[in-house]
């Protein structure tokens, strides 16, 4: 496998189509994300943002176009062939195990992997990262907050030492105060090195943790640039930012 | 007391036996929210696998004392036999319907059932004859409580059930491999983007079940010995008290199967000393029909749907 130089397209969606049935939920989205970098997609409820993700994580199947991560089609592989490659998706609605203790949510999250110090070090990263985790380490995951759950659902979907993570709304039914934390822990885990996709519908904190945005409408590319840029543009702000 | 401590060890040992085969329904159904109804006839397979087993090694009813691995190797056969029957069942029965709708999975599985019990009956297979499992255990005596006499085979059934529950909540509850099984039983994508093959899972699932339905199998050919046609209804039934078992205990529930598994044996024996043996399994399906109507989800189902 290939590496990828910072700066060059770690993911690349070309003409991406996806169909649940008769709906043609994506139709034809082409973008690029760069290693190192956060990219984010914006826009409504049923936009097709999660699908996006979830074509990438082949979890549902493309029914036209390409997908390549580092140079190569990955389409056609299996979800947990993906999850090898790694990409890792941390879910919309976060999809923490609740009858798994927080430690085994994060154990299971590194389920590719044998090398037991390593394991032991990337869990003891995850309750530096998120004290709260540690305090709670034996409890069931099932009866943590919903803001911890997605702390949780987070550190697990980086228990596998992923390239590319893709973060499917994160600041979903969060309280402000845990919104803020969540975006700053995202902004960290992008500086230590992980390239992220991040789908947001709160389009005001995601335009500030990304440095590139796309919009989506009814499952096409309706703008896209530098995240700075379309934070400023009035048709954006109009339509996804609430005249903020 | 004599009568009372019999019928409690009668109760043990065939409720051992529900448990390991109400062990493989409560599985399947974790893993795939639906019912195996052809799971009763891999029991059946399981049984009639040891006799023939035994059979084609040249044991018979007349043939003397067999050697002591005699016992082993016809079991470790039997329960061989089931899982690969079990793969190919999952494989080729269910797995092309993993997206359809329950009704057609449950119908497919009447119809394994079907095909089992009859293919079962074909000439080159076991044949319409009834027939009588050879001894392979001596038949000794190992102590003797308050005039009971507590027998070789007896202790066999019961350590034997034991020690494959015991060994499969290990493997469900201890293992990498049984925290995968636990992620799909919750939710086969998620389990998926933990990098965990989910039809690996879902074979392997089926593999032990059908293994424990074979063993199950093989104590119940040892200590009863007559085995009757494979399509005959003592085993449909046999299936379905199973079935009753894991309902009772919770389906999707391990350590529930195994309780119902006991609590079905000891009130089926019970109630054929104590209250009348020609309704033995009408009590069974009281029972059912008491615990539903206080605890909807079985003695230790969850009593509420998971929020996620």
């Amino acid at each position: 496998m290939s590496l990828v130089a910072p700066g060059h397209p770690l993911l690349e969606l070309q003409d991406l189509h996806v169909h649940y049935g008769a709906i043609h939920a994506i139709k034809g989205i082409s973008l690029s994300v760069r290693q190192g970098e956060i990219l984010t997609l914006i826009g409504s409820n049923g936009a097709g943002k999660s699908t996006t993700l979830r074509a990438i994580s082949a979890l549902v199947r493309a029914s036209g176009g390409r997908i390549l991560y580092r140079g190569h089609a990955i389409q056609g592989y299996r979800a947990d062939q993906v999850v090898g490659m790694g990409i890792a998706h941390c879910p919309e609605g976060r999809g923490v195990f609740p009858a798994f203790t927080v430690r085994e949510n994060l154990e299971v999250g590194a389920f590719l992997r044998k090398d037991r110090e390593g394991i032991e070090a990337d869990i003891e990263t995850a309750f530096t990262r998120f004290p709260v985790l540690r305090q709670r380490a034996r409890q069931p995951a099932g009866t943590l907050s919903g803001g911890e759950q997605q702390m949780l659902a987070i550190s697990r979907a980086l228990m596998c030492r992923p390239a590319l993570l893709l973060l499917d709304e994160p600041s979903l039914g969060l309280a402000p105060q845990v919104v803020q934390t969540i975006f700053a822990i995202i902004r960290e885990i992008n500086r230590a090195g992980t390239t992220i996709l991040l789908v947001e519908q709160n389009a005001h904190m995601a335009l500030q943790v990304a440095h590139q945005a796309c919009v989506l409408d009814v499952g096409t590319v309706v703008a896209s640039g530098p995240a700075a840029d379309l934070a400023r543009s009035d048709e954006v702000k109009k339509a996804y930012l609430g005249g903020h | 007391m004599t009568d009372l401590l019999q019928t409690l060890l009668n109760g043990l040992a065939v409720g051992s036996l529900y448990a390991l085969i109400a062990l493989g329904y409560t599985m399947v159904y974790g893993i795939l929210q639906f019912i195996n109804f052809a799971h009763g006839d891999v029991f059946m397979i399981g049984a009639w696998s040891a006799y023939a087993v035994a059979a084609a090694l040249g044991f018979t009813l007349a043939g003397g004392d067999p050697p002591g691995w005699a016992a082993v190797a016809v079991l470790l056969s039997s329960m061989g036999i089931c899982a690969v029957l079990g793969f190919f069942i999952e494989r080729f029965a269910y797995r092309p319907l993993r997206s359809a709708p329950r009704l057609n999975v449950l119908i497919t599985a009447i119809g394994v059932s079907l095909l089992l019990q009859n293919t079962g009956q074909l000439r080159p297979v076991f044949g319409t004859q009834p027939q009588s499992m050879p001894a392979l255990l001596p038949d000794t005596t190992l102590f003797q409580v308050a005039g009971v006499r507590v027998g070789l085979v007896d202790v066999t059934v019961v350590l034997l059930a034991v020690a494959m529950m015991v060994g499969l909540q290990w493997l469900v509850f201890r293992t990498r491999f049984g925290s995968a099984m636990r992620a799909v039983s919750h939710d086969h994508r998620i389990a998926a983007l933990m990098g965990i093959r989910v039809d690996t899972v879902i074979s392997f699932t089926f593999v032990v079940g059908s293994a424990l339905a074979a063993a199950a199998g093989f104590l119940f050919a040892m200590k009863y010995s007559g085995l009757k046609q494979p399509a005959d209804a003592t085993w449909v039934l046999l299936g379905l008290k199973a079935f009753v078992a894991a309902v009772v205990g919770g389906i999707g529930n391990l350590q529930g199967a195994m309780l119902g598994g006991l609590l079905i044996g000891m009130v089926e024996m019970l109630g054929a000393a104590y209250l009348s043996p020609h309704l033995r399994d009408l009590y069974v399906f009281v029972l059912l029909i008491g615990v539903l109507l206080f605890r909807p989800t079985g003695i230790m189902g969850s009593t509420s749907v998971e929020k996620v």
